[in-house]
């Protein structure tokens, strides 16, 4: 068990810089997860941690050890591969005690821990089979499991539920969550999949173009996004942007979406958004579920307007509605039973009280 | 979406089935008419071979029905067998065969190896490099070859002509080019996890080569393994060339340089000879055919 340390780490490939300083400090039992899209440098720097790849600048540090120029088996770290990377003509107690047999442990003990591991991962039955012998699902469980039995200081996934269909992702995602419960190893998982991010991670470092946009727990993301790029990349359906401008009628401040749609801003947005420039080209940042039918008793700072739907999408326990304003698309969320339906005119509610608002140039929340 | 597309297609498949089983059967009948055909005029030597190794020189010349044997005999095989010279050229081609067969394999497995995975400087330019050494026909190698190991033996002393362990340092010039270029494509398909899963596991390049790369990649092995044999037992134009004393000749240089007598061709040992000669590769080949075809098939398809 250890701490992992990144200093400006930096990677280079010829002119092309993939990783470009990343500073990150992974404390010991964590769960991190990196995620962001294809080429953000997820995986690159995943891969500098685990050292198979050279790192081109910064300092890369686990237990406190700079281990810059340690070759990957003194690293002390455990890793699990997309394609499982299971050794064919080995049966899965072979597979998994690979690494034990190497550094020449008792065989005793080498049985140990794979019954022990094995059990962890309900996979006892099939310590015998080849891995051509085993599903998808079975073959990452191993994988796993060769990983556990190193009892290694350092867990890293690379991307391990993408090969899987979508259902047994789910009871995977699950199944990692329960051992990382279970052993407490520092694990830095790396994933494109943002659901996956949510629901693993304590921390989840958000990465584009191979720079970190924001480090934080779920929920701090999720509410409190730093970029605008965070706030579109977390949370399905993402985030609208919907261009819009602030202005003063009468004493209150005013967020302007449309010739014909405006609102006042709550009491607190418009204290934290007063002192900004009036003549700022913003996007108000809205999640669907802030953007739902309208009721009844409304609270304050919840604003109604009446829109057409363009295309609606039950999705059983909700319905997800789209429609556009002023060319912008927008997605909101209603209740089954609110009658939304294609092409219907339907008024919506809009929460205000959980508005973002981003400067469309620099894309920073504001 | 792939599910869609199937449905749509399946009622258009048994259409078109009749007709696409027509058009097999006809493709078939022309496979099998083909086949029959090669399958005649390559094994028509070896009938013609093992006819004659059954008759006596008097019926070989005399002139009857050369595809029929009245008086069968194994004198041919007997005489070939209980000569010490035949067996000797036997051993020879062994001794050779089992030594080219573990140096080449020796070398280049490694060298594959290392050309596939080891990313160094120039790894790319020296794959192709060594492939381009195999384009050189040995024909035209065999002269200057002469001439290095004459020289050689000049120099130092030692002289390597005329022994046929000569043959030991000559053959792998054209097995190690050939074996590596079959091992590089056989290591590449491997995927790149399996191995940075072995060195994460503590596994030392040679502990990868040796306890994952070499189980995993064992069809192409033995294919590379076959072939390294079969170019080293059936060489014939180099040990002609470096060997001339007959306890050091191989088996295909020694049946021709004993058996025929001036003019006079000992018909009956030859072709028993030849035979003999052909016996092991055809019993290592049918031993590992489903290997070998595995070996030859996969580099294609895994490209």
């Amino acid at each position: 068990m250890a701490d992992v340390a990144l200093r400006k780490v930096v990677k280079r490939y010829d002119d092309v810089e993939a990783v470009r300083g990343i500073d990150l400090d992974i404390a010991d039992h964590e769960f991190i997860v990196l995620v962001g899209p294809s080429g953000c440098g997820k995986s690159t720097t995943l891969r500098m941690i685990a050292g198979l790849e050279d790192i081109s600048d910064g300092d890369i540090m686990i237990g406190g050890d700079i281990v810059n120029d340690v070759p990957p088996k003194d690293r002390d770290i455990a890793m699990v591969f997309q394609n499982y990377a299971l050794y064919p003509h080995m049966t899965v107690a072979e597979n998994m005690s690979f690494g034990l047999r190497l550094k020449h442990y008792p065989k005793a003990e080498i049985k140990a821990r794979v019954t022990e591991a094995a059990r962890l991962l309900d996979i006892t039955d099939l310590i015998d089979r080849k891995p051509k012998q085993l599903s998808g699902g079975q073959r990452q469980r191993v994988a796993m499991g060769r990983a556990i039995v190193r009892n290694p200081k350092v867990f890293l996934f690379d991307e391990p539920l993408s090969n899987l269909d979508a259902k047994l992702r789910v009871q995977m995602r699950i199944e990692i969550k329960k051992v990382h419960q279970k052993v407490r190893t520092t694990t830095v998982y790396v994933t494109h999949d943002q659901v996956e991010a949510m629901t693993l991670a304590d921390r989840v470092v958000v990465m584009n173009k191979g720079r970190i946009e924001q480090i934080g727990t779920p929920n701090e993301l999720y509410h409190k996004p730093a970029t605008r790029f965070v706030a579109g990349f977390i949370g399905s359906p993402a985030m609208n942007f919907i261009p819009c401008r602030l202005e003063d009628v009468g004493g209150t401040l005013q967020i302007r979406l449309t010739d014909r749609i405006a609102f006042p801003l709550p009491p607190a947005r418009a204290a934290r958004y007063n002192s900004l420039p009036r003549t700022d080209k913003l996007l108000l940042g809205l999640r669907p579920e802030h953007l739902t039918e309208s009721h009844a008793h409304l609270e304050p700072g919840v604003e109604t307007f009446d829109t057409v739907l363009d295309v609606t999408e039950p999705m059983g326990m909700e319905t997800l509605v789209y429609f556009g304003l002023e060319g912008t698309p927008v997605c909101g969320r209603v209740n089954p039973n609110a009658g939304a339906k294609d092409g219907a005119p339907m008024r919506l509610a809009m929460d205000l009280n959980n508005m973002h608002l981003l400067n469309e140039a620099t894309g920073a929340v504001l | 979406m792939s599910s869609v597309t199937i449905d749509k297609a399946a009622p258009t498949r048994t259409v078109k089935y009749g007709s696409m089983s027509r058009d097999r059967k006809w493709a078939l009948r022309w496979s099998y008419f083909f086949l029959t055909l090669f399958a005649i005029f390559s094994l028509l030597p070896p009938i013609y071979m093992l006819i004659t190794s059954l008759k006596s020189s008097a019926e070989i010349s005399a002139a009857t029905n050369p595809w029929w044997v009245f008086h069968p005999t194994l004198e041919n095989y007997v005489g070939l067998l209980t000569s010490n010279q035949f067996l000797r050229f036997f051993w020879n081609s062994a001794l050779v065969s089992i030594f080219v067969v573990t140096i080449t394999m020796l070398i280049s497995v490694p060298a594959a190896f290392a050309l596939a995975r080891m990313r160094f400087w120039g790894s790319a330019t020296l794959a192709t490099g060594v492939f381009l050494t195999y384009l050189i026909p040995d024909s035209l190698l065999f002269i200057p070859l002469f001439k290095v190991f004459a020289l050689f033996g000049d120099w130092t002393g030692i002289q390597l002509i005329n022994r046929w362990y000569v043959l030991l340092f000559i053959y792998p010039t054209l097995t190690v080019p050939f074996c590596t270029w079959i091992m590089i494509g056989y290591f590449a398909s491997i995927p790149k996890e399996l191995d940075e899963a072995a060195i994460i596991d503590g596994a030392s390049w040679f502990q990868t080569l040796t306890r994952i790369f070499i189980p995993v990649a064992l069809p192409g092995l033995i294919a590379a393994t076959i072939f390294a044999f079969t170019v080293s037992w059936a060489q014939f134009l180099y040990p002609l060339v470096f060997t001339t004393s007959t306890d050091q000749l191989v088996l295909p240089v020694g049946i021709i340089t004993t058996l025929i007598k001036g003019d006079v061709f000992n018909w009956g040992q030859i072709m028993t000879g030849a035979l003999l000669g052909a016996a092991p590769p055809l019993i290592i080949y049918a031993f590992l055919m489903d290997y070998y075809i595995a070996g030859l098939t996969a580099g294609a398809t895994k490209g």
